[in-house]
């Protein structure tokens, strides 16, 4: 990806935030989780009247390295055609946070961490989670930086579930939403293509039913198969057949079963490149949390209702054409929803072929939409 | 319809709404009687537009546009959201034009409304003496191109307001690129003389109230 040269990295804060035992994460499951952390990154400096802050919420696989370089893979931020110095997000002028979802494995509590109850890691020990308590652990956080109202929540795929959940949730605490090429609850297509996932993951002999980690191996071929599989779902057949058509590896096939196929070869090199950076229980359990996700089956079966304390917060949403993942359908379902309970919200389809992924790519008309978008909403906050 | 025909369409808009005011413009285009609206009377703006690049211009504008169109996504807004909403040029292109005038002053307390009268002695002449299809300066596409599907004239209009308990606040006739002009819509030559008309209407009683459309338990059923 030789454009990403082009971006300058942004000097970054941040770390583990460590919330005292008597200050636990209530669950929706019911339980909680005692000593929760928290690993976080930020960008620029809060403003003396702290209105200035952005939360970005990263997707499925993503971490809090929006805009500084992966610790593992090296990898310049994921999001960087969003900010930086005269981006739509700069650090000139916004506080951005972006936290590791609980669950996760880039430094917030989830099945790897140790349980402090047993001194060994949690794994399937770990309970449940929904993408509500990712937010609820999220306002935590935000509000131990000491911020009362973030200017704006940013989010796409499964981040922009958390930026409808915040929406739901914490009105009164966020002054904008954006939620990018996401949906307000799983279809049963969603849930299928994540149980796939699961179940290569607990296929594989060395998942060890959870407890690979105490027994030194890892179900690195599961979690490759689960990523091969979703990795189809972030991409257009347009986009599959114009990067690789027929492509072949080398000359002539093999009369076998090596990756002949230029496609077999990249998707082989996906779920690889994969299993080095990212667990297979926090596998599980964030696809879970997506598919518990729907907004409307706690508020009466009725998305309307779940934005009525909403009226005052500015939405954009923006959905892709070409995203089959999470249909322009399921945006606008949502969007009509933002209309019915009397909330300011601005909606666009995003002509692309790009796929689900496009929201992380080259996507002038999206770029000019959210610039337009915050600059407005800025203006409104009196930040400019 | 000319751009000189809709910048007095936009003028005459702008003097009707009241500063201030909540304004929703059904099929906004790429925002500019939006904007209009919002730094000369301070309005609330917010818009409808069917086409992805004319929403992705009015975000960029900042202004609060949904993509969607007038048949199928005043629906979803509540009763009385509005001061104001205005349909500029486009009644005649919906599907079902006495549903969205119907819908309009359910959503907001009045509303704006600008057609091409096919009532117009051009319009008539045109037909009359070629037997085709008129193209007039308001409506200059040929059968085959042009998206108004449901073209009526003045005292159609007037019939369907009559019919749906309407009333006429305020009203205009425009032709070609002139000034606006001040109309009896239910006079005896106006339906000849008018080539393009503007409506404010308001509902004679008051707004019907009416619940969330949820009636089938989740949206998603909608």
């Amino acid at each position: 990806m030789a454009a990403l040269d082009l971006f300058t990295p942004v000097l970054s804060g941040g770390g583990t935030w460590r919330f005292p035992a008597n200050e636990p994460l209530r669950l929706d499951s019911g339980g909680m989780i005692e000593g929760l952390e928290v690993g976080y990154q930020t960008y620029g400096t809060l403003n003396a009247d702290k209105s200035n802050a952005v939360l970005i919420c990263h997707a499925l696989t993503g971490d809090q390295y929006v805009a500084s370089p992966h610790p593992t893979t090296g990898k310049p931020g994921w999001w960087l055609r969003l900010i930086g110095p005269g981006k739509p997000l700069d650090p000139e002028r916004h506080f951005i946070i972006c936290s590791n979802v609980i669950g996760g494995c880039m430094g917030s509590t989830g099945p790897g961490s140790i349980n402090p109850a047993t001194g060994k890691a949690y794994g399937l020990t770990f309970p449940v989670i929904t993408v509500p308590d990712m937010v609820r652990a999220q306002a935590m956080l935000v509000k131990a930086l000491g911020i009362d109202t973030l200017f704006a929540v940013i989010g796409g795929s499964m981040g922009g579930m958390q930026a409808q959940q915040w929406a739901v949730d914490y009105p009164e605490r966020v002054f904008s939403v954006v939620v990018l090429a996401s949906a307000s609850r799983h279809s049963a297509q969603n849930i299928a293509f994540h149980e796939v996932g699961r179940q290569a993951i607990m296929a594989d002999p060395d998942w060890r039913g959870g407890a690979y980690a105490e027994q030194g191996v890892q179900p690195g071929k599961g979690l490759a198969v689960a990523r091969m599989a979703a990795h189809i779902t972030y991409l257009s057949e347009p986009a599959l057949q114009r990067k690789f058509g027929r492509e072949l590896k080398r000359d002539g096939l093999s009369w076998g079963f090596d990756a002949d196929f230029q496609v077999e070869s990249y998707l082989r090199h996906q779920g690889a490149s994969f299993v080095d950076r990212f667990d297979a229980n926090s596998y599980l359990y964030i696809t879970r949390a997506t598919d518990y996700f729907d907004i409307a089956a706690a508020h009466g079966g009725v998305l309307a209702k779940a934005f009525t304390r909403a009226r005052d917060v500015r939405f954009c949403v923006l959905s892709f054409s070409s995203d089959w993942l999470y249909p322009t359908a399921e945006s606008r379902h949502l969007v009509r929803a933002l209309t019915a309970a009397g909330a300011r919200a601005a909606f666009a389809e995003i002509e692309s072929d790009k796929g689900h992924d496009a929201f992380l790519l080259d996507e002038p008309v999206m770029d000019a939409a959210l610039e337009g978008f915050l600059a407005s909403a800025e203006r409104d906050r009196g930040l400019t | 319809m000319s751009d000189i025909a809709i910048r007095e369409d936009f003028r005459e808009i702008l003097r009707l709404v009241r500063p201030g005011a909540r304004v929703l413009d059904v099929g906004c285009g790429e925002g500019v009687l939006l904007d209009l609206l919002a730094h000369e009377k301070q309005v609330d703006a917010r818009g409808l537009e069917i086409s992805a690049n004319g929403v992705a211009a009015c975000m960029a504008r900042g202004l609060s546009v949904v993509q969607g169109d007038a048949d199928q996504d005043l629906d979803h807004f509540p009763d009385r959201s509005f001061d104001y909403a205005v349909l500029s040029q486009t009644l005649q292109a919906t599907r079902n034009p006495r549903h969205v005038l119907d819908e309009l002053l359910r959503i907001a307390d009045r509303a704006i409304v600008s057609f091409p009268n096919f009532g117009h002695w051009r319009v008539r002449w045109s037909l009359l003496s070629r037997g085709r299809m008129p193209e007039t300066k308001a409506l200059p596409l040929p059968w085959w191109a042009t998206p108004n599907i449901h073209l009526c004239t003045l005292a159609d209009f007037m019939a369907l307001t009559a019919d749906l308990n309407l009333r006429v606040d305020a009203c205009a006739a425009f032709a070609g690129n002139g000034p606006a002009r001040s109309m009896n819509p239910t006079g005896a030559l106006e339906n000849w003389r008018t080539e393009t008309c503007l409506f404010m209407l308001s509902r004679n009683g008051g707004v019907p109230s009416r619940e969330l459309p949820t009636a089938s338990g989740d949206l998603f059923d909608g």
